[in-house]
């Protein structure tokens, strides 16, 4: 946000009688820290207030690599059957998701056996039933055995292991994309931004019959 | 990062305080205006929410690679103000076989109070005196009338707002005006009319009025729990500490871990603090007339139960046996719902403030139920920003509706169909927890480890707690009340309702955060630790100002209540200097 804004935004407009404001201040550190950020450009995450065994761990986390190549590329076709590019905004892989999913089973170890378990499971059900692993397959056929695994609903015997780890891989990939920059935009949540909260919008309440109180 | 911040560095000081959380920093505040040379000693690390290297505010889900998600290190989210956690490495704490206790503990400057959720509600008369009313637990020794100039006092001072709706033992206070309930709270606000539930402005300390030039006005970015850059909300760290040093009668020493409190063998009286420098893990020593307990509930017992010697053998304050007993936290249980009516809503800026902005403080008379206390409900909901756990079971809920076109939905599913379920579910989530008082009980209490140490070579506290009838039966109630709320609203719960095989739902204790009355206050001796100034009856120089001195907790969360006792019991201690009786 351009700082003219910022301090308009949170009811500021001329510096001279408000340059003690704490809010100025907290302007200004906005600013700073986002210099900062610039600064930094080429570390791969902008710094956000971190403690130094944080800041040890996701160096480390960030340094190692758990999927394979292969393994990789089967996460981002999965995650672009689940969130596909459409008329709105990209796909999940358009959002960065496999490299979210891939610092997630770092971060989260208990992920690891699922996630890689889950892929495992997936090329072997393709090779049973096409003779390749699921990435080889045509995009008919992965259709075919995703939609045996999409629905918890309705679970085909011998497919329940293959529609816990959808289930996961669903979770993981909407997760990953509604929270990055295309997610954010498309879904429309407009806040974390400083502003006045003067209560439900007229038409909104018109909508809903309903009344400020 | 600082280590020290020394204003003078003295011999002798004329007050320790341990712990820099709500009630030391209120201690801290007070005896430094009054002109006594106090040395604060705080475990964890320097802290300031406006300090760039900390500021977590404002950021986006995707400055983290985790968007987010917790960790260890930060277990309520990789943006919360939390330094600590429940699981700190290298200071265990243990559990009694078949009973729970989960304990939350933040190593900061401000302790738990910068990313705590600003519910400020004062005690009401009755809560001082439970026992007079069901006959169980035990009264306080103050009643509300004692305590209310000290609530008004520090509501003024330290900013909250709200609405003064004479309720009769949820009292008025000094309140500043309270934002304006978002579409979800509206519809809750409008269910509970048709039950009867009163549902009010919420009551927290967050300044949407300036209120002094030291802190700023509240810019509605919903993440007080990150802590406020232009402390527009209420942390000690902030609020207390800062002012305090500004006095130039205060040294703050971080890194500092108390390990005992020192007491003279002859007279009896404290002497001072030992305590282990964590970065270097040398051993020290501060000397100090009056020594002031505020490492919360839990820190203060073990200390008090760690100060043995052979004047007090049972540990120090303990000639009653009561240190570490009656143990209690808040209870919760909690519920969500998927609210059909809010789906596809029109999208703008609901953030608010940090938390919720209505609330249901208790309606109903116990007298009338098959349990004895009450509880208050906190509601939250809206178009919040996305961070990791966002559309997580979403195949639990895509399959009960049918697409925009009225036909049957199959749960789960992928593709083009369910990117967008995400889009017309969001904002139509919506949820409830109940916060009630649990009846203090002698069995449910902390004592010292036998065997085990933390790094640092002290001796860890092990818990012994577990829910009684009483508390089970109102998580029963809670459950029934969120069930008619959800139906009331046209809602549809998730998940089931939790029956006597899950304790009706009921978090483990502790779990709540509210931990209170491991040293209660007391007029007789022999069944309270401290008097009715929260200075212990066999010390005369130890004071506690955390929620250790607690006796109940009431349906209300505590911090509020610490607040103003530690600033009335820190009155008392400049009153008793200044009579030369300390
Ligand atoms: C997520 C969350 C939300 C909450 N929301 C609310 C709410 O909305 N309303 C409410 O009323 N309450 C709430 N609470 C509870 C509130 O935070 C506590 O009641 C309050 O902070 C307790 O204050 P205290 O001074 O007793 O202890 P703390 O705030 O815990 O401070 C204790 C300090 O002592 C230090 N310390 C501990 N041991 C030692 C030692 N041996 N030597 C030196 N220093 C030591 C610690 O590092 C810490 O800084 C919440 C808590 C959490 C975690
Ligand atoms: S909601 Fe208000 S008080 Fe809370 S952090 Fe945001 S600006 Fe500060």
């Amino acid at each position: 946000m351009k700082r003219r804004n910022l301090l308009k935004s949170i009811g500021l407009t001329s510096l001279g009688l408000a340059g003690l404001s704490p809010q100025v201040r907290a302007a200004e550190n906005i600013i700073a820290a986002e210099n900062e950020g610039d600064k930094k450009k080429k570390e791969p995450w902008e710094p956000y207030g971190r403690t130094e065994s944080e800041k040890e761990r996701d160096a480390r986390l960030l340094s190692e690599q758990f999927f394979t190549p292969s393994e990789l590329t089967t996460v981002a076709v999965l995650a672009d059957l689940i969130i596909p590019r459409d008329s709105h905004s990209g796909s999940a892989s358009d959002a960065g998701v496999p490299a979210f999913i891939e610092f997630m089973a770092k971060d989260k170890p208990e992920l690891q056996t699922p996630l890689r378990g889950g892929l495992h499971w997936l090329d072997a059900q393709a090779l049973k039933r096409f003779g390749s692993v699921f990435t080889a397959c045509s995009q008919k056929q992965q259709i075919e055995i995703v939609e045996d695994i999409a629905y918890p609903g309705k679970v085909k015997p011998g497919m329940s292991q293959g529609v816990a780890f959808f289930n996961l891989m669903r979770n993981l990939t909407a997760s990953g994309f509604w929270s990055s920059q295309i997610g954010i935009a498309d879904l429309g949540y407009v806040g974390n931004i400083p502003n006045q909260w003067t209560g439900v919008p007229d038409d909104v309440l018109k909508q809903y019959g309903l009344e400020n109180e | 990062m600082q280590d020290i911040q020394f204003n003078f560095s003295a011999e002798s000081y004329d007050v320790i305080i341990v712990g820099s959380g709500a009630g030391g920093g209120m201690a801290a505040y007070e005896l430094t205006k009054a002109g006594a040379k106090v040395c604060l000693l705080e475990a964890g690390q320097h802290y300031d929410p406006a300090d760039p290297q900390y500021i977590t505010q404002l950021k986006w889900p995707w400055q983290s690679p985790r968007r987010g998600a917790s960790t260890r290190f930060r277990p309520f989210g990789d943006f919360d103000a939390a330094y600590g956690g429940w699981d700190i490495e290298g200071e265990p704490y243990t559990t009694a076989p078949g009973t729970k206790f989960a304990w939350f503990r933040s190593r900061m400057l401000g302790g738990r109070t910068n990313h705590w959720g600003r519910i400020s509600l004062r005690f009401g008369p009755d809560d001082f005196r439970r026992k007079s009313i069901d006959g169980l637990g035990e009264d306080w020794p103050i009643s509300y009338d004692e305590v209310k100039p000290f609530y008004d006092e520090i509501d003024s001072m330290l900013g909250v707002f709200g609405t003064n709706e004479g309720l009769p033992n949820d009292p008025d206070g000094v309140f500043l005006p309270p934002p304006k309930p978002r579409l979800h709270e509206l519809m809750i606000k409008k269910a509970n009319r048709n039950l009867g539930i009163k549902t009010i402005p919420s009551r927290m300390s967050i300044l949407t009025k300036k209120i002094n030039d030291d802190r700023g006005e509240c810019f509605y970015c919903s993440q007080c729990g990150r802590a406020c850059m232009a402390y527009a909300d209420f942390s000690s760290s902030s609020c207390l500490v800062k002012p305090a040093l500004k006095s130039k009668n205060l040294d703050v020493i971080y890194h500092a871990m108390a390990r005992e409190v020192l007491t003279d063998p002859q007279t009896g009286l404290c002497t001072g603090i030992s305590y282990v420098d964590t970065k270097t893990l040398e051993e020290r020593t501060v000397k100090a007339r009056i020594v002031v307990l505020a490492a919360s509930a839990c820190e203060s017992a073990r200390l008090l139960l760690n100060s043995k010697s052979p004047r007090f053998p049972n540990g120090l304050a303990n000639s009653s046996g009561v240190v570490g007993k009656y143990l209690h936290d808040s209870t919760g249980a909690s519920r969500a719902a998927i609210i059909p009516m809010l789906f596809d809503r029109k999208r703008y800026n609901e953030d608010g403030v940090g938390g919720l902005h209505v609330y249901s403080p208790w309606w109903q008379d116990n007298k009338k139920l098959d349990f004895p206390r009450g509880y208050h409900i906190e509601y939250w909901g809206g178009m919040g920003m996305p961070a990791y756990g966002f559309g997580w079971g979403i195949e639990n809920v895509n399959g009960m509706f049918p697409d925009r076109d009225g036909n049957k939905r199959e749960a789960g599913g992928y593709g083009a169909a369910l990117k967008d379920d995400y889009r017309r579910f969001y904002g139509a989530y919506i949820g409830m927890a109940g916060r009630g008082e649990a009846v203090a009980r002698e069995d449910n209490y902390c004592e010292i480890d036998p065997e085990k140490v933390d790094k640092f070579g002290i001796p860890v506290l092990r818990f012994h707690y577990k829910h009684s009838e009483y508390e089970k039966l109102q998580a029963k109630h809670m459950h029934e009340t969120f069930e008619q709320i959800i139906h009331e609203m046209g809602g549809i719960p998730l998940s089931d309702k939790p029956g006597p095989d899950k304790e009706y739902g009921l978090n483990a204790p502790g779990e709540i955060i509210h931990e209170v009355g491991t040293a209660r206050m007391g007029n007789n001796p022999k069944t309270s630790a401290l008097n009715k100034y929260q200075q212990a009856h066999d010390v005369k120089n130890l004071f506690i100002v955390d929620a250790a001195p607690f006796p109940s907790q009431g349906d209300k969360n505590c911090t509020w209540t610490i607040l103003a006792l530690s600033m009335r019991a820190s009155r008392h201690i400049v009153d008793l200097r200044n009579q030369g009786k300390l």
